[in-house]
């Protein structure tokens, strides 16, 4: 289950606008639709991979069903959500590449946040210590990490060029003590600890249908 | 119908207690109840009970649908000497899953059943004797049928739920398409849109040992000796499919029943062919031989994807329940595949739906005994939803 469960929350908060049907994938034990669900009465839905995760969103009175979102998401029509979030979750999936095409084909827009792995203290973790960098980013040690898929802001950006998802806002960040996010403009993929990226799915599926 | 005054001291605290099991008649002449096959019967009784109190605005009733062997009689007990409770205490009560402070719980027996709805055992009015094999051919959704009757007569509109696993969750789902307006939400438990071919083989080599057994005659036993041995045997072939191969590994694995037996023989001697000896003979003295071939015969014939052109995501569309579906990780007689299919095909119709492997090595029997997350998530997927229609 994500652990790291406030991260960004109070930035995915802000833009998702009241009403819309959300879809969080990896949601975990439902807190973030929780919160969008009360403050901002969206019609949302889960995934979530682990039995207690579901558990305690139907506790919460989410409609949650347990499942990976590695084995695809076709079941689902094309635009069919206002948004999917994807918080803290794309660096552990099998086949990010293939999650992230499926994402834009289904939503309106996609909202996909993922520790950096190229910030300042990763880099120099690798550099001077010559260790699998362990820090508030990435909390596990090399052989107990659900991370399998490291990627830094600039991977992200890269993956999206050439992919063709349209970049519609990029808000990298850093989390200030209290747990709220800073927006880090300055160097983002050196400095933000998280990358934070808004994209376009109607885009998307529009072109890819004329193509 | 529910009286708390004469608990005897075998009854546990936590139970609803003795309960009375209720009649409804239906049908009537010159009324009658089409049935799926073209025919048609009447007039029809529904065995049934209740447990805890419907409230003034009628929201809060949930229908109980059981499985192949169940009966009306899902809690509490009927007279202070009874050894065991109804088929699900252990969900139903104050302050259980299906808590009766809280809700309006109803169970009947389906139709084809025997124990109290009019079944092959009840008496055929044509003819003045039991009905046998003249007793037409049902199916899930004319059980769902007859249950609607009895439904309306208890004066309710609305359902707050219908649950049942098993062949219980193919009359849930059956309720949500045939009267989606009636019915709020579903907890569908370790069931399927279709029996799968290796379970409608098994339900036939069920029914084969009752056919084959000389007693049978036909279906025309209810004057002499029924095929006990026919019943028996399919109620222990039955019994393997709801166990998982582990659980009964464990629970048996190859002991014998007194130390090594001293000769080879075929006397039973291992531990789990005790236990299904004692399964089957059980089961004969509570159920109908005929009703095992009809109701394992509604069960094969069941094919939500059938009815709607080959394609379960037609069979959804129009549905408008919240639904609760579970599926166990051993379960191989309807696995957990199964469920997903559901799940899916509710999913492309953007319907409420929430989904959870159990992980248990208890097999399809999973949701008959004790299971702490069957019950947290039914407790909790109910009170939300009741939560949710309070509030409209």
């Amino acid at each position: 289950m994500n652990t790291d469960y406030q991260i960004g929350y109070d930035l995915i908060l802000n833009e998702v606008p009241a009403g819309s049907r959300v879809l969080d994938l990896g949601c975990g034990d439902g807190a973030l639709l929780e919160r969008l669900q009360n403050l901002k009465k969206v019609k949302g839905f889960g995934v979530e991979i682990s039995e207690e995760g579901v558990s305690k969103c139907v506790e919460k009175g989410l409609y949650c069903y347990q499942g990976d979102i590695d084995d695809g998401l076709s079941d689902f029509k094309q635009n069919i959500y206002d948004f999917i979030i994807l918080n803290q979750t794309l660096q552990s999936t099998k086949r990010p590449d293939y999650v992230l095409k499926e994402i834009m084909r289904i939503c309106r827009t996609a909202i996909i946040s993922f520790p950096n792995f190229g910030h300042c203290k990763t880099r120099f973790q690798i550099l001077f210590r010559g260790t699998m960098p362990k820090n508030s980013l990435l909390p596990y040690e090399w052989f107990e990490s659900p991370n399998i898929h490291h990627l830094t802001i600039n991977d992200f950006e890269d993956h999206c060029e050439k992919n063709r998802f349209a970049v519609k806002k990029e808000m990298h960040f850093s989390l200030k003590k209290d747990g709220s996010s800073r927006i880090i403009n300055f160097m983002p993929n050196m400095m933000a600890e998280y990358g934070l990226f808004v994209l376009d799915g109607e885009k998307f599926s529009a072109e890819k249908n004329i193509r | 119908m529910m009286t708390t005054e004469n608990i005897g001291p075998g009854l546990i605290e936590d139970s609803v207690g003795l309960v009375e099991p209720g009649y409804y008649t239906f049908a009537e002449p010159p009324g009658d109840l089409p049935l799926r096959c073209g025919k048609k019967i009447g007039p029809v009784t529904i065995a049934f009970e209740t447990y805890g109190s419907l409230n003034e605005k009628k929201n809060n009733a949930v229908l109980i649908t059981h499985a192949l062997s169940g009966t009306a009689h899902a809690a509490g007990y009927h007279s202070i000497h009874d050894r065991y409770p109804g088929w699900w205490d252990l969900y139903i009560g104050p302050g259980k899953p299906f808590d009766t402070n809280r809700y309006f719980i109803i169970c009947s027996n389906v139709i084809g059943g025997c124990n109290g709805s009019t079944g092959p055992s009840s008496k055929n009015p044509v003819t003045g004797r039991p009905y046998g094999l003249d007793f037409p051919m049902i199916t899930i959704e004319d059980m769902v049928r007859a249950q609607w009757h009895l439904i309306k007569h208890l004066g309710i509109e609305k359902l707050l739920a219908v649950a049942g696993g098993s062949m219980g969750g193919m009359q849930a789902l059956k309720w949500t398409i045939i009267y989606p307006d009636m019915v709020n939400s579903v907890v569908a438990i370790a069931t399927s849109a279709s029996l799968s071919a290796q379970g409608i083989a098994l339900n036939e080599v069920g029914r084969q040992a009752i056919m084959n057994d000389p007693n049978w005659s036909g279906g025309d036993y209810y004057t002499s000796k029924p095929p006990d041995a026919g019943l028996s045997l399919a109620r222990m072939i039955g019994h393997i499919t709801y166990l998982s191969d582990k659980h009964m590994h464990e629970k048996f694995g190859r002991q014998f029943m007194d130390s090594d037996p001293s000769e080879y023989d075929f006397k039973t001697s291992f531990m789990v062919e005790t236990y299904l000896h004692q399964q089957g003979i059980k089961f004969v003295d509570r159920f109908d031989a005929n009703s095992y071939l009809y109701i394992t015969r509604a069960i094969d014939f069941f094919d939500l994807k059938k009815d709607f052109n080959g394609n379960l995501i037609n069979a959804f569309e129009n549905v408008s329940a919240n639904f609760l579906v579970i599926s166990f990780t051993s379960d191989w007689l309807y696995p957990s595949s199964q469920s997903r299919e559901i799940v899916h095909a509710l999913r492309v119709n953007e319907k409420n739906v929430i989904y959870t492997d159990i992980e248990t090595d208890r097999g399809h029997d999973a949701f008959l005994i004790e299971n702490p997350a069957l019950k947290k998530n039914i407790t909790n997927f109910l009170m939300r939803e009741f939560e949710k229609i309070s509030s409209q």
